[in-house]
């Protein structure tokens, strides 16, 4: 059994369910993301996770501990489970200073004087807020006060880390940053992750497992190159990285889209080819240009970014966006040209 | 130079309208202010202390003094234990009935509260007051249950009406406090108890300070409930004491100069809870308000539900219910002193009063148009003042920015005293006993509250949108004219309601400057109560009380449609 | 002719000097901007175009009108500069519905009423927002508030369109979707843009010419995008207009290497009278491999990130990124764990001084 079992999790909030039996483990040391769009459920399952929340079906255990189950009408209170948590706002407090707000959890608990100075001043080290632990925490930049709410979650040993969008309030060059440091961090203390984002690549970058979520209910649980590379339908593929789609009907073999008929790129599945349509999914840097043959298209804008050259290209009536390297001299606007689908993946028009 | 003509039609307007708003401020407010100060300290053309301090210490200044700073802790303690309470109650529990609690919590603010403390007053006075009477002759106790004209009366009375301003901000500061700042408190391991005592009071302390520092402001500078009860038992406050000295002695040079050391230290006072107020609310700055909104973490009351929901009805049944029935019930009586039995009901008391009585009926026209033209006059030099604070580039800008502050500490019965010392003829212009002096007076009073209501409104007019007009080809006129004027107006109007209805209820300010035939609505209610003519008097105030709901539902009314459209 | 002429420029805030002797010259029609870091003096350098500032010398004239001169006190305020102009805040008057908004220029032109009706029904539809005429802007979005402050600073057919960071306050995908439709409306009208951002992929997205200025308000280059990325001026432009990396090089005894002690450079380095150079790069100019040719270096972090990986790299004690495909490096077996030793070549670089670089960063 794992350490972390979420079992048949639901939540309501009146009509709307916001979680739909949702189930994962979680190993010891593992870290999962929980990615989707606001809205989803990510942030409730982990309010739920953490207590705040009863449940509406399902059971929640740690370590074995059962510590929510609606079948018993069980709630451990989030302040007996033991976890850290770190919020979207920060939610470090503005009327303790730095150090007291990492010493607050440990004297909470009521150890030793000497141990809750010991270790609020280890975990203000492994955070590199050892310098400003007397500071206000209203001192510090978005990153730092977030640093704060990281050693204060730390400082007690948590059986399990919550991270609820830690990084969505940080200017972007110091969200790259902090993200390293909680990865390194995880690193060193081998913890049990549960982190809630909307941003794919904190997601990709930070977590052993993805689990992405839509309207409450798990679309795809992997690894971050499963996740990226083998989407499991057309929401996943859209919500990863940028995307380009083509409505292609399926006929003898062949497929037709823009008035014309080419060999498909990649044979589509079978139960597609009876259905005889699909969806035609790539991503806009695997679509190469070629002048003959390829899917014909004619470009209809073109913009230099720096690294790469943006193309919006016009097929038919529908509209694919193509990035090529800064570096690969392409067509010009109203150019006609040919598409190579390098890496095409097939989902089913209904979806 | 070519660049002063060229800029010269700018700058030009700005310091007409710059010199217009210091002109202003300065004859209404600061001319007043300074009076009093030289009239204190100048004494036959020197600068005096020694005769200030001899002043002080004259036993009923000095007994003034004490009883002001009683009183006003007092009040402030209270106040502040009540409004933190009902605040916390209404915003962090399960109470049922918490919307209808909080608006009924905000009903006192509406009330003015020498009116309720006339009707404290007939209920609580230790011969006559009809709850006193019931328990003496129905239980037959030898003295009153409780006496109203006392420290304490007077305490309680304040706390009824004052508590509000602690309310009203602590309930404010914890329903936009960031949940999450309690969440992360639990999931560290504190229960609700730990974290309302170590996380949530503290956070929410600059609101519950600022709360009481603004009751203690009021109650320091308050007349009217002391004048009703504390007179009797001879309590006087500074206030009620300036009063006594201007009205009763005539003007003499010594209870002039009484007055003015008295307004001295009124101000002083004034300015200096304002300035801690400042203190405390830029100190307190903590940034609690945040991100996503999950509703706070609710204690659930359990069994104290229904006695708690019980005890808060029984609080506004106490406090706004009971008086209020007391004044249309008393002013409904043939003779002050029976019992509430039909036959001894009529309604021709209100009848007489709003359509016979000369007295009542000018009361009741002096201040209806004293109120529309101060509110205004204030309105317009409001906009003004503030547009030049608020937007202009103009040299000079810092002494109006000190003057703008001006008005927001000194209290009606200083500005009384001021304008009596300056509009009485010494100067060639005697306003003394005609309207003119008070509506000076008013404008003078209810400035803070055009400066406030106008300069919030113009601070929502970003520049951005003034220089859109400029370079959609406007001249500073015409961009003032099609932008700035329409964005200001909810402004502007609220303002003039925030004068309005205060200057319908005034009575610190009439009541030093009133002549013969310029009886306020408030002077008359309370004269009238002063000369026993309880039954009148309380008339007068019931039809007050309906004049000022219906003119604030009106206003409710407005704004609803206005922020709509 | 609308081309805006800026000639020794200055002006200062008390003590501080945030523009001194600035010269420039947009022509007429030419989609411009000006691209710096925040607080670097450019907003204020648009502001004077506009009017709203008077410089403290130098003259702007906007084609054969001067519109400020310090040296006579020549100061035509804004609204007779004949300009159109977008601000950050959108600046849209949220007491007027959209046709209001719209036709406040023309009825401040006093244009008759036909001809006004029928202009702004033009300038709203061209920023494709018909039907919503009647609207107030706290009923639109953001990016529709923002168009309705682009056909208002169009519809009384300026000559010269002020742009002031107009997608700043817009997510991502509507930057770029409004990005397409400036350039384009740009086009078809032929009006002059002088627009002001810091953000460099709208920069090199719309503009035909691209001025980077840096903190202290000196323009550092002006050029067409393609010249601005591919041939930085100094090492502040290259720095500014991507993520980059600078890898000290170093003469010695032995003749070159990487940092104190790191592996040997071949190729000599143009003589630029240093002894220590900077060759600066892009991420994804790093070619990676497992041996071979290529200087060597040790992942110090490998990121997955979906459509790239980003890898840390220490070479010869300096860190650099590397961001490669991810195709590529699960194709060729470039997917490499920490702590593994790698071959670094480059597919292009430059060659900084190394006083240039100092006042990159």
């Amino acid at each position: 059994m794992a350490y972390i079992e979420l079992e048949d999790v639901t939540k309501r909030f009146g009509v709307v369910t916001a979680v739909d039996r949702l189930n994962l483990s979680i190993e010891q040391g593992e870290c999962v993301a929980m990615l989707g769009p606001s809205g989803c459920g990510k942030t409730t399952t982990l309010r739920m996770f953490a207590g705040f929340e009863d449940l509406d079906g399902g059971e929640i255990r740690v370590g074995k501990r059962i510590i929510s189950s609606k079948k018993t009408h069980y709630y451990l209170p989030p302040e007996d489970r033991n976890f850290g948590m770190v919020f979207q706002a920060f939610a470090v407090w503005p009327h303790l200073t730095v150090y007291e707000n990492v010493a607050f959890p440990l004297q909470i608990r009521k150890l030793p004087k000497a141990e809750v100075q010991a270790r609020a001043e280890e975990a203000l080290k492994h955070t590199n807020l050892f310098h400003v632990r007397d500071s206000s925490p209203e001192d510090l930049s978005g990153g730092g006060k977030q640093r704060v709410a990281l050693a204060r979650a730390l400082a007690i040993r948590p059986d399990v880390m919550l991270l609820d969008e830690p990084l969505s309030s940080l200017d972007p060059h110091f969200r790259e940053e902090m993200r390293f440091e909680i990865k390194d961090l995880q690193r060193r203390f081998n913890h049990s992750i549960l982190y809630v984002t909307h941003d794919q690549s904190e997601a990709m970058a930070l977590s052993d497992r993805i689990l992405v979520m839509r309207l409450g209910v798990v679309q795809q649980v992997g690894t971050p190159l499963e996740i990226y590379g083998a989407p499991a339908n057309r929401f996943v593929f859209e919500f990863i990285g940028l995307s380009s789609f083509l409505q292609v009907a399926l006929r003898d073999g062949r497929m037709e889209v823009g008035g014309a008929s080419y060999a498909p790129p990649l044979p589509p599945p079978a139960e597609l080819v009876v259905q005889g349509g699909a969806w035609l999914a790539a991503r806009p840097n695997e679509i190469a240009f070629t002048a003959e043959g390829g899917v014909r298209a004619t470009v209809l804008r073109k913009a230099f970014l720096g690294e790469v050259m943006d193309y919006r290209v016009a097929v038919g009536d529908a509209e694919v966006r193509v990035q090529t390297s800064r570096r690969d001299p392409g067509p010009a606007v109203g150019e006609a040209c040919g598409l190579v689908f390098e890496r095409p993946r097939w989902y089913p028009l209904a979806e | 130079m070519t660049a002063a003509v060229n800029r010269g039609s700018r700058v030009g307007t700005s310091q007409i309208l710059l010199g217009l708003s210091i002109a202003i401020l300065v004859i209404v407010v600061a001319v007043p202010v300074l009076l009093i100060f030289l009239n204190a300290f100048w004494v036959d053309g020197a600068f005096n202390v020694a005769d200030v301090v001899k002043v002080l210490r004259e036993p009923d200044t000095y007994q003034a003094l004490v009883n002001s700073l009683i009183l006003a802790s007092g009040v402030t303690v209270t106040g502040t234990i009540v409004g933190t309470f009902f605040a916390w109650l209404v915003t962090r529990t399960d109470l049922p009935f918490k919307g209808t609690m909080k608006v009924l919590f905000l009903v006192p603010f509406m009330l003015p509260s020498f009116i309720g403390a006339l009707a404290w007053k007939m209920l609580l006075s230790p011969r006559s007051g009809y709850i006193n009477r019931m328990f003496m002759d129905v239980f037959g106790l030898d003295g009153p249950v409780f006496d109203i004209y006392t420290y304490g009366g007077i305490i309680l009375v304040e706390t009824m009406y004052l508590f509000p301003f602690v309310f009203i901000q602590v309930a404010g500061a914890l329903e936009r406090m960031d949940p999450t700042l309690e969440e992360s408190a639990r999931i560290s391991g504190a229960n609700l108890f730990t974290i309302t005592r170590r996380i949530t009071i503290p956070l929410v302390m600059p609101s519950i300070l600022s709360g009481s520092l603004l009751i203690m402001l009021y109650s320091m500078a308050h007349f009217g409930t002391v004048a009703v009860l504390g007179i009797e038992a001879g309590i006087y406050n500074i206030p009620t004491l300036i009063y006594e000295k201007i009205h009763q002695s005539a003007g003499s040079f010594a209870s002039i100069r009484t007055g003015t050391v008295l307004a001295t230290v009124l101000v002083i006072t004034a300015a200096f809870i304002l300035w801690l107020q400042n203190r405390v609310l830029s100190r307190g700055k903590y940034q609690i308000i945040a991100g996503k909104s999950f509703r706070p973490t609710q204690l659930k009351l359990r069994g104290l539900r229904v006695p708690l929901l019980l005890f808060c009805i029984a609080y506004i049944g106490f406090t706004i219910v009971l008086p209020t029935a007391t004044i249309f019930m008393v002013g409904a009586l043939k003779t002050y002193g029976l019992p509430f039995t039909a036959e001894n009901m009529t309604f021709y008391n209100y009848k007489f009063i709003l359509f016979e009585w000369q007295l009542t009926k000018d009361a009741i026209w002096n201040s209806i148009s004293l109120g529309l033209a101060a509110a205004a006059i204030t309105m317009f030099a409001g906009v003004i003042i503030s547009y030049v604070i608020v937007k202009m580039k103009v040299r000079g800008k810092g002494i109006l920015e000190f003057l703008g502050m001006l008005p927001f500490s000194v209290p009606g019965s200083v500005i009384a005293l001021g304008v009596i010392l300056a509009w009485s003829g010494k100067y060639g212009v005697n306003l003394y006993n005609t309207v003119w002096i008070i509506l000076v007076a008013y404008i003078a009073r209810y400035m803070a509250f055009s400066l406030k209501a106008n300069s919030a409104a113009l601070e929502q007019v970003h520049d951005s949108l003034v220089e859109a007009a400029r370079a959609s080809g406007a001249t500073m006129w015409q961009a003032l004219r099609d932008v700035v004027v329409p964005l200001v107006r909810p402004g502007m109007v609220a303002a003039f309601f925030l004068i309005f209805l205060p200057a319908l209820r005034e009575l610190t300010v009439s009541v030093m400057l009133y002549g013969p035939t310029t009886r306020t609505i408030g002077v008359a209610i309370y004269t009238l109560s002063e000369d026993g003519e309880t039954v009148y008097s309380a008339a007068l105030a019931g039809i007050a009380l309906v004049i000022i709901v219906f003119g604030e539902s009106v206003i409710k009314r407005l704004f609803k449609v206005g922020r709509k459209g | 002719m609308a081309d805006v002429r800026i000639q020794g420029v200055a002006k200062r805030y008390g003590d501080r000097a945030v523009l001194a002797d600035l010269d420039l010259v947009i022509p007429d029609g030419e989609c411009f901007t000006l691209l710096g870091p925040s607080g670097c003096g450019k907003t204020v350098l648009l502001r004077l175009v506009a009017g709203f500032e008077t410089p403290a010398a130098g003259r702007i004239s906007l084609g054969e009108v001067i519109v400020a001169d310090a040296a006579d006190g020549t100061m035509v305020p804004p609204n007779e500069r004949g300009i159109g102009m977008v601000f950050q805040d959108y600046a849209v008057w949220p007491h007027m519905t959209v046709a209001d908004n719209v036709a406040y220029p023309l009825k401040l032109a006093r244009v008759p009423v036909e001809d006004l009706r029928r202009r702004t029904q033009a300038a709203v539809e061209m920023v494709g927002l018909k039907g919503m005429e009647t609207r107030l802007p706290s009923e639109l979005s953001g990016g529709q508030q923002q168009r309705v402050a682009l056909a208002r600073a169009l519809v009384s057919e300026p000559r010269l369109l002020l742009l002031d960071e107009p997608l700043n306050n817009l997510d991502a995908n509507l930057r770029e979707e409004m990005r397409f439709e400036i350039k384009s409306l740009q086009k078809t009208l032929g009006v002059t843009v002088f627009y002001v951002t810091h953000d460099q992929e709208i920069a090199l997205g719309i503009s035909d010419r691209v001025a980077v200025m840096d903190a202290k308000g000196r323009l550092r280059q002006i050029g067409t995008p393609e010249e601005i990325y591919e041939r930085p001026a100094d090492a502040f432009v290259f720095g500014f207009l991507g993520l980059a990396n600078f890898l000290p090089v170093r003469r010695d005894a032995s003749g070159w290497r990487v940092g104190a002690d790191g592996p040997a450079w071949t190729e000599a380095p143009p003589d630029l009278g240093d002894e220590t150079l900077f060759a600066g790069f892009r991420p994804s100019d790093v070619i990676l491999s497992r041996e071979g040719e290529g200087l060597a270096g040790t992942v110090i972090r490998a990121s997955f990130l979906g459509a790239m990986m980003d890898y840390l790299i220490d070479v010869g004690g300096t860190s650099i990124r590397a961001a490669l495909n991810s195709h590529d490096c699960l194709d060729k077996g470039l997917m490499f764990a920490e702590g593994e030793a790698c071959r670094v070549g480059l597919a292009a670089f430059h060659w900084f001084p190394h006083t240039s670089l100092e006042d990159a960063q």
